[in-house]
């Protein structure tokens, strides 16, 4: 993917832009698609690098490598703070959203083009924000912002009062913008330019998993632009939102971002709910098991996931009553969710499955995401929670959803969209042997957490007593394993590149339905000049 | 494709209405203050005291202890304190308390106060008829300031089944150097040794 840039092998007689223009201007979704995928590894290597510093540290107790702790914490935060917005949703979201949206829908283009690469960019400059932030001083005599990425007053306004979370403020704002002027896009774009005959319940399911997590981002994210213009006026204009000096509440902030940062982890899962789905249906060569449940299922996802928020502050003093009812809302998700995963394997049941790479880290999703679904719906108990709040057992259950989950399906879309994105053929043995190092690495990387949550260690801290030694050296054992799998990926993308096996239109054969495998890989920089038709596709 | 101006039109007014559901949103969130604060105030969520006018209610043969605690924020250097560290009230009954507060150090300086309740659920149940909170003091060097809270604990209380077995309830009060005033940097600088 590093070397995506001479994809520009100029087949058609489309009329290629020269290289600047093409990649520095580019209106065109499917570059634009190209550059957000290659800023989304960048990110997720730099995000990787500070987790496997943290591995480091915590492999044995005691301080090795950071001499100041704060500076561990600010990696924890960077990681974080990388990961969900410059890695997850722009390779999701601007990566293959981008790519493949159009294309599913029988569309040209993105519906606004320039506001596209608007976007693009805009996340590029607060990626470089962010990365400034981790380099000017945050709390007295140490650089960075080390308060977690839900960045908590009063740790934020008097803990850091140095500049490094006015840069990590002004990041967020302009990924914020970037990703609300995307999620415009990608409404406008799926509402109004359908090809004739492409109605809303014959749309992909992609394409309905994007839908939704625009929405998801059009009404979540603005919240979060006001919760922390907030923390940014109370850290250097003297309001006082947060503060009681001044009669405000550290505690509205926490209702305010995870007002935010609920629909947040669903955005980052929702357009992988959708990738799946499309996988697991091309290798059983069936139509994906009760499709119209699968698109409304994320509707209910999205749309429960608004009234759940405070099941993250349990802590904080809410009522019985309070928290009885998120208990019961949070438990409530647990059914549309459901739902997919026994439609993923009703799909998969009695279907002529084909474990090609793609399909290997589908169903290693399907496992992993239920694993930490289940330690969700443990978690979403307000009296287990009181145990485990802030342990590693909530370490384990966000990676097992978002690292193996949302992570997993990322590679599942590059192995089976490479091909179609790159005109090239890789090897399938490549991505199953990236697909087992990643699957065991993860594993070992993660399970133990559970363990050492259970028995008490609580997180973002550079060392622990000894009795945590055991599990923390298997926990880092399994990160350098995850984190070998990768050389394997790189290694891959250049093997192919250099190979050069051309790929045949659709490789998947007869189960691969949806619009793009149509086209030839790769689609011509302009497709779609004459409308598909479609006609009853019977999903 | 005949009709793309009437496609365009409907593209634009699409991304106007989702560009007006952002501002929306912006708009409650900071809407969300003031309604937040309404909310504690009116409810007595989260420990917010509830400020009322008179004492309607009757007195119970039920006696709860409150405890008064009172601090001062880093940067100040006052001296604050309760005349009595709790009292034992009858639910319902009118009490008076008075704090004393001093300035020790040796340049006027000015502090506001403000209040909560624990646990939080009490809250509701701590009326307050009379309080200095959220009102800025300045204090000369040496001066000393009493001020008065008269409160009753609502006898509703006894119903409640998150509380009813309470058997104390905290009043905690806090001055903060004033933002309006100079000593923020010093609140800054005395910031900096917890943090190192």
């Amino acid at each position: 993917m590093a070397h995506a840039a001479d994809a520009a092998h100029a087949d058609h007689h489309d009329h290629l832009p020269g290289f600047w223009r093409r990649w520095f201007y580019s209106t065109n979704h499917k570059d634009i698609g190209t550059l957000y995928l290659i800023f989304g590894f960048t990110a997720g290597i730099i995000g990787g690098i500070l987790s496997i510093a943290m591995r480091l540290e915590l492999q044995e107790p005691g301080l090795q490598f950071f001499s100041n702790p704060q500076a561990f914490n600010v990696f924890v935060t960077g990681h974080g703070l990388i990961m969900v917005f410059f890695m997850v949703m722009p390779t999701l979201i601007g990566g293959f959203g981008n790519w493949f949206i159009p294309i599913m829908i029988g569309a040209p283009d993105m519906a606004f083009p320039r506001m596209n690469n608007i976007s693009f960019w805009l996340t590029v400059s607060a990626f470089g924000l962010m990365l400034l932030s981790l380099f000017v001083e945050g709390a007295p005599g140490s650089l960075g912002f080390g308060g977690g990425w839900t960045v908590y007053p009063p740790l934020s306004t008097v803990g850091h009062p140095g500049p490094a979370l006015d840069f990590g403020i002004l990041a967020l704002h302009l990924a914020g913008a970037a990703s609300i002027l995307g999620a415009i896009n990608f409404i406008t774009t799926i509402l109004n330019m359908r090809a004739p005959g492409m109605t809303l319940h014959k749309m992909p399911l992609f394409a309905w998993s994007m839908l939704v997590t625009a929405f998801l981002l059009l009404l979540s994210l603005p919240v979060l632009a006001g919760a922390i213009t907030m923390l940014l006026t109370d850290r250097n204009f003297g309001t006082t939102f947060f503060d009681p000096a001044g009669g405000g509440d550290p505690v509205l902030y926490q209702h305010l971002f995870w007002f935010f940062g609920h629909p947040e982890v669903y955005i980052m899962i929702l357009p992988a709910f959708g990738i799946v789905s499309h996988i697991i249906s091309t290798f059983s060569k069936k139509p994906i098991f009760g499709y119209l449940g699968m698109a409304y299922a994320m509707v209910a996802i999205g749309v429960v996931g608004f009234v759940v928020w405070a099941h993250h502050m349990y802590t904080v003093g809410l009522s019985l009553q309070t928290q009885a009812y998120f208990v019961f809302a949070t438990m409530v998700i647990a059914v549309p969710t459901g739902v997919k995963i026994f439609s993923w394997i009703a799909t998969m049941w009695g279907g002529s499955i084909r474990f090609t790479a793609a399909m290997q880290w589908a169903v290693g999703f399907v496992f992993l995401f239920t694993v930490g679904g289940v330690t969700g719906v443990v978690l979403a108990n307000a009296p287990v929670d009181r145990y485990m709040h802030d342990t590693y057992y909530v370490v384990a259950h966000f990676h097992y959803v978002l690292s193996l989950g949302a992570v997993f399906v990322i590679f599942a879309a590059m192995y089976y969209w490479f091909p179609k994105i790159t005109g090239y053929v890789m090897p399938e043995w490549i991505g199953q042997l990236h697909f087992w190092i990643a699957f065991i690495g993860a594993n070992v990387l993660f399970f133990p957490m559970h363990f050492l949550g259970l028995s008490g260690m609580p997180r973002r801290y550079a060392d622990y007593p000894d009795a945590f030694a055991g599990w923390n050296m298997v926990s880092s054992i399994g990160s350098y394993i995850f984190f070998a799998g990768l050389f394997v990926f790189i290694g891959g993308v250049i093997y192919a590149f250099v190979r050069k096996e051309k790929a045949a239109g659709n490789p998947w054969g007869e189960g691969a339905t949806t619009l793009e495998w149509t086209l030839s890989s790769p689609p011509p920089f302009h497709q779609f000049e004459t409308l598909p038709r479609i006609v009853d596709t019977g999903h | 494709m005949a009709d793309i101006p009437h496609i365009q039109r409907k593209m634009h007014r699409t991304a106007f209405a989702c560009l007006g559901v952002a501002v929306g949103m912006v708009g409650l969130a900071y809407a969300s203050v003031p309604l937040y604060d309404l909310f504690c105030k009116v409810t007595g969520f989260d420990g917010t005291p509830v400020v009322r006018s008179s004492n309607a209610s009757e007195i119970m043969d039920r006696t709860i202890t409150v405890r008064f605690d009172s601090n001062v924020a880093p940067g100040l250097s006052w001296s604050f304190s309760p005349e009595t560290p709790q009292v034992s009230v009858k639910l319902g009954e009118t009490t008076t308390v008075t704090y004393k507060v001093t300035n020790t150090g040796d340049k006027p300086a000015t502090g506001i106060a403000t209040y909560n309740v624990q646990p939080d659920l009490a809250g509701t149940y701590f009326s307050k008829l009379e309080c200095f909170c959220f009102t800025e003091q300045t204090l000369q060097p040496g001066e000393t300031l009493e001020s008065a809270v008269v409160f009753y604990v609502d006898p509703r209380l006894a119903q409640d089944p998150d509380v009813k077995d309470l058997s104390s309830i905290t009043l905690s009060y806090t001055y903060f150097p004033s933002k309006a005033g100079k000593p923020v940097a010093e609140a800054t600088s005395s910031t900096k040794t917890i943090a190192q």
